[in-house]
């Protein structure tokens, strides 16, 4: 279990760093979700995985270490908010400048967009 | 057991939940309810300085639970200091807001309210990843003052603070992740206890969680590499949002102070000193970015945002030195710079309103209509930030150079800080006679005359750096103290000895 665990959260925070240093918002928003996840389940990991106990002392062998169980509820409520926010300003960006390039526009359209600079509101 | 640990918090917090609600009442109403509550704030933090200045540690512990166990608050010197440093200057930002800055957003005082409550509780906590819940709510605040004003200027520097604070978070969490797995505990108290402790791969473990750490806070702290963000973010923002963001940095340079002593002290054994060998030349480094930055600034806005990156290289490195008397130094110097550069964004803001389209450009335009006023203010914050005699950057310069008076060291930050203090001067010079003296002829839109309330609350920032030199001598009596609390961090591990069913003690 432990290195399928790891290996999952390996995948998911590759996968989202990779996406996260894409130029376009959406990826870079999805690279922003995975990684949100990879790090969910490593602060869960850091209680010890276990198999069949419960954060409840006294009600089976073992007990599961119920402070990354708080932890991660924490972390995915504001994980959540924070991205639902990145979203909403990823359309905004796309409204205003009628690209979802990270920058606004893309360097080669660098040249053009500087031809006009009442277009760029700068 | 002190309750009124809690009031820094719960004053912005009640304050902001009732401006979430009066989003349609009148914006007088509005406005004096968002003043209150800072004056509240600022009385309440003033007070909190009286108590901390006997030297004592404070407990608030939540639902009475025994720390480490619970989530403590935890009130001292620097704790004390921070909270005022950020009341007094927010309480200008909030005076030059209700100047006309708030409008247009129905939440911005509930916003600003927040941000608020977020300081506080980075301030106060004792608890590591409560550090991580109060830079979450300061930061979504952060998020919504940044795009105050709205314009398509402000959406794509915004998207980078908001996606570089995000991947921070991550770092963050992964790091706190790391720490409790191997300790099994978040209080600072008990892992300045724990970590001593660690060997073997165990240690290994903590050290990368730590050095991870360190990454997060030099990105709130804007510590080269990670400072370049700032400047793009800082210059779009509305003036009274920039001004009070002068303090974020400094939530950076706070976290590191408290968890570098206090958990990575002298006494962590295998782990001392963890990263300190690395902040010294980053932050000489910061420094010298930070003068390129300002020297090339087109407009007075980035000019002063680049200023913050200077301030904080300046302030990092002889806190990487970790002598009593630099701590001691840079911490008279975190109050001089922070409210000098609020005070500058304030005064760019106000240029920028009287010259037409030319706003805050660094090039010739038509006289502005107060320009003496305007041109006193920005002289006073130009020589406050650049560190020129009499002003307060001047002897918390002195102060910082003089604490370290030997070896290598001396040499790289005795002529890292003079030659970059020489070219600051350079840049405001340049920038002031430009902007101020080389007017051409022209006719502009008569501006709005300057409100009272604007001109009060640059004019006080910008009049704090003479008031931090006539009171120099108990100010820095309470960093010199401030410093010695922190360097000797065995009392604060007397926190965990609290009896809590007694009640208060």
């Amino acid at each position: 279990m432990e290195l399928v665990f790891a290996l999952v959260i390996g995948a998911l925070t590759a996968s989202g760093v990779y996406l996260l240093l894409r130029a376009r918002t959406f990826p870079v928003v999805v690279g922003l979700t995975l990684i949100s996840y990879g790090v969910n389940l490593f602060l869960f990991s850091s209680g010890r995985l276990a198999t069949g106990a419960q954060p409840v002392l006294g009600t089976a062998d073992g007990y599961a270490d119920p402070l990354p169980q708080a932890l991660v509820l924490t972390a995915i409520v504001i994980g959540f908010a924070m991205t639902a926010f990145v979203v909403v300003l990823s359309l905004r960006s796309l409204a205003d400048h009628d690209d979802d390039h990270v920058d606004g526009h893309q360097e080669s359209d660098a040249t053009h967009t500087a031809q006009k600079p009442e277009e760029t509101g700068k | 057991m002190n309750h009124w640990l809690t009031a820094p918090i719960l004053i912005p917090l009640l304050g902001g939940i009732l401006q979430v609600f009066m989003g349609y009442a009148p914006i007088s109403l509005r406005r004096t309810l968002a003043i209150a509550t800072t004056v509240l704030l600022l009385a309440s933090t003033i007070i909190l300085v009286v108590l901390a200045s006997d030297d004592s540690y404070r407990l608030y512990a939540f639902g009475n639970w025994q720390p480490p166990f619970g989530i403590v608050l935890v009130l001292d010197r620097l704790a004390a200091l921070m909270l005022v440093l950020t009341a007094i200057l927010a309480i200008f930002c909030h005076i030059f807001a209700i100047g006309g800055a708030d409008e247009g957003n129905r939440q911005f005082h509930g916003l600003f309210l927040f941000q608020l409550m977020g300081l506080n509780i980075a301030f106060l906590t004792g608890d590591l990843f409560n550090l991580f819940v109060a830079f979450e709510v300061l930061l979504i605040a952060s998020y919504g003052l940044l795009m105050h004003g709205g314009g398509r200027a402000r959406s794509i520097p915004g998207l980078h603070y908001v996606v570089l604070n995000l991947a921070g978070s991550a770092i963050f969490l992964i790091s706190v992740g790391m720490i409790y797995s191997v300790t099994g505990t978040l209080n600072m108290a008990d892992l300045a206890l724990k970590i001593p402790e660690l060997a073997g791969e165990n240690m290994s473990i903590v050290k990368a969680g730590g050095m991870m750490l360190l990454v997060v806070f030099a990105l709130k702290a804007a510590l080269i590499p990670l400072c370049f963000w700032l400047p793009k973010a800082y210059a779009s923002a509305t003036a009274p949002v920039a001004a009070l963001f002068a303090v974020m940095t400094k939530v950076g340079i706070y976290a590191i102070l408290r968890v570098y002593l206090l958990v990575f002290g002298d006494d962590a054994g295998a782990l001392a000193n963890l990263g300190m060998d690395w902040l010294f030349p980053l932050a000489l480094v910061t420094l010298t970015m930070g003068v390129i930055g300002a020297l090339g600034a087109d407009n007075l806005k980035t000019l002063v945002a680049w200023q913050v990156i200077i301030s904080v290289g300046t302030l990092l490195a002889p806190i990487a030195l970790g002598s009593a008397a630099g701590i001691s130094a840079a911490l008279f110097y975190l109050l001089s710079s922070t409210w000098t550069v609020g005070g500058l964004f304030l005064v760019a803001e106000m240029v920028a309103n009287q010259r037409g389209s030319a706003k805050d450009k660094i090039v010739t335009a038509p006289r502005m209509r107060n320009r003496t006023f305007l041109s006193v203010l920005f002289l006073v914050g130009a020589v406050a930030a650049a560190g020129l005699p009499p002003l307060s950057g001047f002897f918390a310069k002195l102060l910082i150079l003089q604490s370290v008076l030997s070896g290598s060291e001396m040499a790289w930050l005795w002529s890292v800080v003079l030659i970059g203090s020489f070219f600051t001067v350079i840049a405001y010079s340049r920038a002031g006679s430009i902007v101020f003296w080389r007017t051409v002829d022209g006719h502009i839109e008569e501006p709005r005359p300057l409100g009272g309330n604007v001109s009060v609350a640059a004019g006080a920032l910008a009049g704090l750096s003479v008031v931090l030199v006539a009171l120099a001598g108990p100010i820095s009596e309470f960093t010199d103290a401030t410093a010695a609390q922190l360097l000797n961090p065995g009392d604060y591990l007397e926190i965990l000895k609290t009896p809590m069913v007694e009640g208060d003690n």
